[in-house]
């Protein structure tokens, strides 16, 4: 007794040690896929992020007095119009610089599902994890709001992470730079594929990449759809240094695209539809045509120079019939269908500007060309 | 600025009212989680560590150092995707060295603050990445550079810490 007395400070410490390593211990042991969020969870997040967002609205409501009126009231508004435009048409080159090159590449081979982001929703970041080993951060959305769990969470210049816990109107998500994230992503040129990985110290790797095959830098990572999480072709960043590594793969460093560390507003991505091109649809697809859609026209000759030259028939013959004939319009219209259902982001996403979700109308993609007679027909963007 | 050896009857205890308790290891956590997407650079700081190092040292009392770095520990936990309890070992082992050492040492002045906050900061790091390597499986890289840094930045910034925290402290 006198020795339990003696040593009460030492047995409680190995006591309350033991408690936490079996906890820990059960909590490895069970797959994370099927954790259910643990009660201790939503207390802390309960009692956390309320002043959080309490914070972050007086903030923001303090900033938009001042901004909008008593400093630059019309310009700031203008700016920020301008910025959210800025973001959508950043997000809509990625999309159509993706399409332009897949559709290259792939224009036999239409019959690809595609998908697209028809919905997303804004959020503002409330808080972080507030640790370096655990890179995450809090979002003032939730389940209310329509948030689920292993949905993309993006910016416009990329990528953010993914949404791995929700609360009732909070949520956490995982950044693309903790250790225990990863995402399907393939390089924009050389189209090799591997796996986007975070590190301990909160780098971005490209894993799974053979050490035989040249990476420069400086080349894009986009993401390749194949996590199911992301779809096809948003922006990841850029490779700041490729090298041999340790086994047969290559070690390459990803400079995300989105600065991970200044996070003010991200987009849920709350809604992708993925949808089949229609046999009736590529059916008539040639690439021919395509090619012949993509070539600037000729513009059609005078009436009085078409009478008078008798050789026009011949050379009339041999301009390509892409802009100005029936049989070109058609190949037009079948080039406009093949580029809007070429698979890849095919991202109608626009950001939205309020707390609303914002949802973009599931449109095709601009034509590539239009079947104008005349003048030459601007190429499809690049 | 010596850390000097002072027998058990020499060391004064303090305590904190419940309100005080309470709050500061919450208000810790809240600024952890709420001011590093405004500020990246202080990711840098552990606040509910120096908390805990902070009721220890004062108090005086193993067993409450102990339980009280546990808990807070477990809310940052909660707080973070990993799972709970990596935290709660580091600090529940740092509150109870922290205690322990207060009693044996003087440690209200501010140079032997200082070097306990950057000695437990080690602690807490080498304990935390321990067990995240070898029960969690977490790969994770030790660096010393950062670490050191990391550790006198955080006892810079504790030395101030301890100094509000006299303010709220009560002699027993």
């Amino acid at each position: 007794m006198d020795v339990l007395g003696r040593y009460r400070n030492l047995i409680v410490l190995v006591g309350v040690l033991f408690a936490q390593v079996l906890g820990l211990a059960v909590q490895v042991r069970r797959p994370a896929d099927n954790e259910p969020t643990r009660l201790i969870r939503i207390w802390a997040v309960g009692a956390v992020t309320p002043l959080e967002k309490v914070l972050v609205w007086v903030g923001t409501s303090t900033s938009n007095v001042w901004h909008n009126y008593f400093y630059l009231r019309g310009v700031r508004a203008e700016n920020r119009n301008l910025k959210q435009q800025i973001e959508r048409m950043s997000l809509e080159q990625v999309r159509m610089s993706q399409d332009a090159d897949q559709a290259r590449r792939l224009q036999a081979l239409l019959a690809f599902k595609e998908q697209f982001i028809s919905q997303t929703m804004a959020a503002q970041v409330i808080g972080s994890s507030g640790s370096e080993q655990s890179r995450s951060l809090y979002i003032d959305k939730g389940e209310n709001d329509g948030i689920r769990p292993d949905m993309a969470v993006i910016t416009a210049d990329g990528i953010v992470g993914k949404v791995l816990h929700v609360y009732s109107s909070t949520s956490q998500v995982l950044l693309i730079n903790d250790q225990s994230s990863g995402v399907g992503a393939i390089l924009e040129k050389s189209r090799l594929q591997g796996i986007l990985k975070g590190t301990s110290a909160g780098e971005v790797v490209l894993e799974k990449v053979m050490s035989d095959e040249t990476v420069p830098v400086g080349e894009q990572v986009l993401t390749s759809g194949g996590d199911g999480i992301f779809p096809k072709g948003l922006l990841v960043g850029r490779v700041t240094k490729a090298g041999a590594g340790s086994d047969l793969f290559l070690n390459i460093r990803v400079r995300p695209a989105a600065d991970l560390s200044r996070l003010e507003e991200v987009l849920v991505v709350t809604r992708i539809d993925e949808r089949q091109a229609l046999p009736e649809q590529t059916g008539a697809a040639r690439a021919v045509d395509i090619l012949a859609a993509r070539l600037p026209g000729v513009p059609s000759k005078p009436e009085n120079a078409e009478k008078g030259d008798a050789a026009a028939p011949a050379s009339s013959e041999a301009k390509p019939k892409a802009v100005s004939t029936p049989a070109s319009a058609d190949g037009a219209t079948t080039a406009r269908k093949a580029a809007a259902s070429s698979p890849g982001t095919g991202s109608g996403t626009s950001s939205g500007t309020g707390n609303d979700a914002t949802k973009t109308p599931t449109k095709p993609v601009k034509a590539v060309v239009e079947p104008k007679p005349q003048p030459a027909v601007e190429d499809s963007p690049h | 600025m010596a850390i000097t050896y002072t027998s058990g009857a020499q060391v004064e205890v303090y305590r904190f009212s419940i309100p005080a308790t309470v709050l500061i290891p919450l208000t810790a956590v809240f600024l952890q989680v709420w001011l590093p997407p405004r500020f990246p650079f202080f990711l840098v700081f552990d606040l509910p560590l120096l908390v805990t190092i902070g009721f220890a040292t004062a108090r005086r009392s193993p067993l409450t150092g102990l339980l009280t770095g546990g808990l807070i520990g477990i809310l940052q936990d909660a707080l973070t995707h990993q799972p709970i309890g990596l935290r709660g070992i580091s600090l529940t082992v740092v509150g109870f060295g922290a205690s322990s050492l207060g009693i044996k040492l003087d440690v209200e002045n501010a140079g032997a603050r200082f070097l306990l906050t950057i000695f437990f900061y080690v602690v807490h790091e080498v304990v935390y990445f321990t067990i995240a390597r070898g029960l969690v499986g977490l790969h994770m890289a030790w660096n010393w550079p950062h670490e050191f840094l990391s550790g006198i930045a955080n006892a810079v910034l504790g030395v101030f810490i301890y100094l509000l925290l006299d303010h709220v402290k009560q002699r027993t």
